[in-house]
């Protein structure tokens, strides 16, 4: 696990046989707060990138030190490539799905999505600017669609934190076109108008439409389900069918990041509120609230459980017990 | 908490008694594992500890009871006459508070005069226990002579009560007939007044008759709504048909909790059943067990049973399907338990394949034999992709740890050729700086996936060069030599050090090669040199011109030798 902090440092932590965590890398990566930390696939190798208040991205890769590193646990990384091209904050750098190759896509305050690829996936320090994308409003997140089906191509949501008070949609999704060899702009969510602090594709298991998560002021769930493609002129910008699947607004407070598990049926949100949410479609597609931890991971009790937290015995398994006073507890057959 | 030990067996299922077979199962490892958790309450000293394990052990107690009442409603689907003698097993086994008071009478001196005598009388009549009753009831009896009238009538009584017969003897109207007549003789005894002196007896009668005011006197001895339900259609309408259970259920429950109390959880959920509601069950079951074990293995059962489709709900085998993803998605996050996992999902048609896909990928692979494990079952199901990536960051993880060998060998599996080829380079590379190779083993071993890469081809020809080289195979040695360059296998960077293996070869006492392999060797020599002059390294200028130097000496007194030995004539 990496994380990063407003410390300029980035921390990498594993996690030993018996369950417990261990630091075995922390080093100063930027010169101003880093606001975030994300890993390349582990077909690159051990590969973080990092973005940061200081206006550059960076990307570091971990080599093997000497075993007596290795006996203390710790852990070497060194910076392969800074990328600079950036005149403000970076926001978000996030690796591409690995079916693209090594690319990555780095946003900023400024307004600009930059996409970077690595032709030699052997050698970290050489990337080249493939793509910027003017997205006219400051932006603060961004996510590629894990996606790996033909039919799709690729695609990156933007989101913006602009505060100014406008009601430009504040989630953009745009989509690379084989013709024109450019990103363009596919989509708009116009009804999203709170700035937006983190977006999520959900991961994609053969559906046919795609899950976006936002959060913003609240926590959003929409669905994007491609129309046919339009025969433009350019060559066919996908028109998508926008639904708003689910609206939560239980932490009360703007809610910071959100993230998918590995099959896309579990979000995660975090919020001002301290807590963390987790929330689940039943088979009918009625999302749901399925567990709230707080921030020392502690379950909050009275939510309904279902099944995510299989060690604890909450308090929906003591009323289950209560009925049990009849039938016997000690169960002696003769 | 791991209960499942046994492994799901899903083809072939067809016959009823197959079903309820496994549905037997399914409880004995229920039970198997309350065993368990018992042991390990009473053992504990840790009173958390030990609350822990109670709790557990009423858990599991409370899901077998629920899955059995499910096997009598769904899986066996009893009817009329079965039914009642399945509750009532149903009953007796799950309702044993009064076991140790039970035991208590039965094992003192002179159970009669226990002060308990009449309790344990009654709980085996409202339990149908007749010929315990009856037992008991003698004892009574010759200890108290003066009774010896009423009791002979109530033994008599009791012992012709018409019950549901297994084997099919009598068909319901029969035994309707029987019990009518069997009925209204009881109900002429208590009218009579003839147990009128012992209020005990009198009270058994008036149960017989399924009074139930005085049925539900006994609450303290049914100790549940659902027992009294039994006891209820035991003794008015043995008969019952199961459609008919949700009227009764409903009652009993009412009259039982008498307003004071409110449903709990568990009796819902029972009260469910009762009235075949089967996603009901389902869908309580999922609110309140914490874990997905119970109602994704019970789901998959009924769904076998061909239960769900048949209420003509479309998510029927769906939501089997949902339930059994998110039971082995859970499974996943174990150490070992994943392998289970895999076997779910095999079983799950819609969504199985890439939720393994997904899953199989993200199994921290902290031995080889792990990611040998894990891509056995990859392979096993023509999952190429996964293979490949897991292949791949095997392959990665070894070349960062310069096990190169391991690196190569991964790459071959995974097919990776542009790898293997990065591979084959590092280890030409190291050869270049050491010397010498590492993992000789395994280059020698190739086969033929050498031709994954022609550079992982040439860096098998090329170590076979030195074999032969080593075992003074000269002639094979040099021929092998010439065909590496001629034939294009090595690439242009390697033909100076090829060229300079020739030279132990030429310097030979004994003549290696051919005029014409001479020849050969000249020209490579010579495109070598005439080829890209700046490609030449600038510091190793005077090593390079010398290392040509003396190469084209040697060659020209190899061709010297070799002109004249291959134009002497060999003395005949």
């Amino acid at each position: 696990m990496a994380t990063c902090s407003s410390d300029q440092s980035v921390k990498v932590w594993d996690k030993s046989e018996n369950g417990d965590w261990h630091c075995t890398a922390s080093w100063k990566t930027h010169s101003g707060s880093v606001w975030r930390v994300t890993w390349a696939h582990p077909e690159f190798g051990q590969v973080l990138a990092s973005c940061s208040f200081d206006r550059t991205a960076a990307v570091w890769e971990e080599i093997v030190g000497e075993s007596n590193d290795k006996l203390r646990g710790q852990s070497h990384w060194v910076k392969r490539t800074t990328l600079v091209d950036s005149r403000t904050s970076v926001t978000d750098v996030k690796f591409a799905p690995k079916h693209m190759g090594l690319m990555l896509a780095t946003c900023s305050a400024d307004g600009v999505v930059r996409i970077y690829e690595a032709p030699d996936v052997m050698n970290l320090s050489q990337w080249s600017l493939q793509h910027e994308i003017s997205c006219k409003l400051s932006c603060s997140c961004i996510s590629w669609n894990p996606s790996s089906s033909r039919a799709h191509s690729p695609m990156i949501a933007v989101g913006s934190d602009d505060n100014s008070p406008n009601i430009l949609a504040k989630v953009q999704i745009y989509e690379y076109n084989e013709n024109t060899r450019k990103y363009a702009k596919a989509e708009a969510l116009m009804t999203v108008t709170d700035p937006v602090h983190d977006i999520a594709f959900a991961p994609n298991l053969g559906r046919s439409f795609h899950i976006l998560a936002v959060a913003t002021k609240d926590v959003r769930i929409f669905t994007l389900k491609p129309l046919r493609k339009e025969l433009t002129s350019s060559g066919g910008l996908t028109k998508f069918e926008i639904h708003i699947v689910a609206q939560f607004d239980n932490h009360n407070s703007q809610v910071w990041r959100v993230s998918w598990n590995i099959t896309g049926t579990v979000l995660a949100s975090s919020g001002d509120d301290g807590c963390v949410r987790l929330w689940k479609a039943n088979y009918m597609d009625n999302w749901k609230c399925t567990g709230i931890l707080k921030g020392n991971g502690s379950p909050v009790n009275g939510s309904s459980q279902q099944g995510i937290f299989n060690a604890s015995l909450g308090s929906a398994n003591t009323s289950l017990q209560n009925s049990l006073n009849g039938s016997s507890a000690s169960r002696k057959q003769s | 908490m791991g209960l499942q030990r046994s492994e799901e067996e899903l083809a072939g299922k067809s016959r009823k008694a197959q079903l309820i077979q496994v549905s037997k199962n399914y409880r004995s490892v229920i039970r198997a594992c309350m065993e368990d958790m018992h042991q390990a309450a009473i053992s504990t000293r840790d009173p958390a500890l030990q609350g822990q394990y109670s709790t557990q052990v009423s858990i599991l107690s409370a899901m077998e009871l629920i899955w059995n009442l499910c096997e009598i409603l769904f899986v066996e689907a009893a009817t009329a006459g079965a039914l009642l003698l399945r509750l009532l097993d149903w009953v007796r086994l799950h309702v044993c508070d009064v076991d140790s008071m039970v035991r208590e009478v039965l094992s003192s001196e002179s159970p009669s005069k226990h002060k308990l005598f009449w309790n344990v009388v009654d709980v085996f009549v409202l339990q149908g226990r007749m010929d315990e009753a009856r037992h008991l009831l003698s004892k009574e009896a010759s200890a108290n002579p003066t009774s010896m009238n009423m009791y002979k009538i109530l033994d008599d009584l009791m012992k012709k009560m018409p019950v549901p017969s297994l084997g099919n003897t009598q068909t319901l109207t029969e035994l309707e007939l029987k019990w009518q007549h069997w009925h209204e003789e009881c109900q002429r005894y208590l009218q009579d007044g003839t147990f009128a002196s012992n209020p005990h007896m009198e009270s058994i009668c008036k149960i017989l008759l399924g009074d139930e005011d005085a049925i539900l006197e006994k609450k303290e001895l049914m100790t549940t709504w659902y027992h009294f339900l039994v006891t209820r259609l035991l003794y008015s309408h043995p008969t019952v048909k199961p459609m008919e259970l949700r009227f009764y259920a409903q009652s009993s429950m009412d009259l039982f909790l008498g307003g004071e109390n409110s449903p709990e959880p568990l009796d819902m959920i029972l009260m469910a059943a009762f009235e075949f509601e089967m996603h009901q069950v389902i869908k309580e079951c999922s609110i309140v067990l914490s874990n997905w074990w119970f109602v994704a293995h019970l789901t998959d059962l009924l769904d076998h049973c061909k239960l769900l489709q048949s209420h003509n709900l479309y998510f029927g085998s769906n939501m089997r399907e949902f339930l059994l993803l998110e039971y082995a998605s859970g499974l996943f996050s174990h150490h070992s338990l994943w392998q289970l996992g895999v076997d779910y999902f095999d079983h799950c048609p819609e969504f199985g394949r890439v939720y393994l896909e997904l899953h199989i990928e993200r199994i921290p692979l902290s031995t080889e034999q792990k990611a040998l494990k894990v891509l056995r079952i990859c392979e096993q199901r023509q999952m190429h992709e996964q293979v490949r990536s897991i292949c791949k960051i095997m392959a990665m993880k070894a070349l960062r740890n310069n096990r190169l060998g391991s690196a190569l060998s991964w790459s071959i599996r995974a097919k990776d050729a542009a790898f293997a080829t990065l591979i084959s380079d590092r280890f030409l590379k190291d050869y270049c700086e050491r010397g010498c190779f590492s993992d000789l083993d395994l280059i020698d071993n190739l086969g033929p996936s050498m031709l994954l890469s022609d550079r992982l081809t040439f860096l098998g020809k090329y170590r076979e060069f030195h074999r032969l080289y080593g075992e003074k195979r000269f002639p094979e040695a040099a021929r092998l030599l010439l065909t590496l360059m001629t034939a294009h296998i090595a690439p242009c960077s390697f033909w100076m050090t090829l060229l300079t293996d020739a030279l132990p070869l030429l310097e030979q006492k004994e003549v290696i090669f051919s005029a014409e392999q001479t020849y050969e060797l000249m020209r490579c020599l010579e495109d070598l040199t005439a080829g890209n002059p700046d490609k030449q390294k600038f510091q190793d200028d005077d090593i390079e011109t010398t290392k040509v130097e003396m190469l084209r000496l040697a060659l020209a007194r190899n061709l010297a030798r070799v002109i004249v030995k291959e134009g002497t004539v060999e003395g005949s």
